[in-house]
């Protein structure tokens, strides 16, 4: 799927805008080398975008946390059925 | 009258929220004290249907948050009494390491205590859990579900925008708020 927001830009300097968007997707590890370059050279002088990555990257950090356990979406859709049933249940017999 | 209390309440239930707002958070919350999965859900899930019956005793001083988390509480507690009288089962089933030096041990000694896991670092991480969910359920409700699935159960980014029908740059700029907002509420809460 092309990705529109990353436009082709052929210069090493890149505007805040993007650098914010290569920075979150590298958070996921989709980020290009040459955009993590590209992303290197704008936070050498972007104060704004490295407070941005500093606190990305934290949050990266604390969502990654092995032992942060996470209910599963599957295991939310299913929680999410039964209740609507005895919802329905409770509003009949209200 | 009625209505009036209503006006004078800080907080209100809707139920149909709960599952999406509230279940990352008591499932954590369940997680970190029952240790398996199936049983968290199963008590989430209760917690839910006892608040849905005991709606009218809601009285609005507490959010709904907290007031489901205090309904779960006793969930669990109940849940431990429920394990706990099968303890007599459990002591014809044990047997002592070495019989003569540790008689007089008695078997509440050496059945699992629920709090003893969770040493420091489970605190804190089951406190991580909690914060991560409490600003998860800040986010509007199409942004987290998307973020979620993004970070959380690790979808890629076709299949999600397939999903919700969106091109990838519109799942970039959703990503991108719901991250903000995310490092925002996480910077005030627990960083």
């Amino acid at each position: 799927m092309e990705d529109t927001v990353t436009k082709k830009s052929y210069s090493l300097f890149i505007p805040c805008d993007e650098a914010n968007h290569v920075c979150d997707k590298s958070q996921y590890k989709e980020a290009s080398l040459l955009e993590k370059v590209k992303l290197s050279i704008h936070l050498m002088y972007c104060k704004a975008c490295q407070k941005y990555t500093k606190n990305n990257t934290k949050l990266t950090k604390a969502l990654n946390d092995k032992k942060v356990d996470y209910i599963k979406d599957s295991e939310m859709n299913e929680l999410e059925k039964q209740f609507q049933e005895q919802l329905k249940d409770f509003s009949k017999n209200q | 009258m009625s209505v009036n209390t209503n006006i004078m309440a800080e907080h209100q239930l809707d139920p149909n929220q709960w599952i999406k707002k509230y279940s990352g958070y008591l499932f954590n919350y369940t997680i970190s004290r029952v240790d398996d999965r199936e049983i968290a859900k199963d008590l989430v899930q209760e917690t839910f249907f006892a608040g849905l019956r005991s709606m009218k005793n809601f009285e609005g001083k507490a959010s709904e948050r907290t007031w489901l988390v205090s309904i779960l509480k006793r969930k669990i507690i109940d849940h431990y009494r429920k394990i706990n009288s099968n303890k007599g089962k459990a002591e014809v089933r044990m047997t002592y390491n070495s019989s003569e030096e540790s008689e007089g041990d008695w078997l509440e000694e050496r059945v699992a205590d629920p709090y003893a896991s969770n040493a420091e670092t489970d605190i804190e991480n089951n406190e991580l859990g909690l914060a991560i969910h409490k600003c998860l359920s800040t986010l509007p409700e199409k942004q987290a579900k998307i973020f979620r699935m993004k970070t959380i159960d690790n979808f890629d980014t076709e299949t999600i925008c397939n999903e919700f029908d969106i091109t990838s740059s519109n799942l970039w700029v959703i990503i991108h708020r719901a991250r903000t907002s995310m490092a925002a509420c996480m910077e005030k809460n627990w960083f």
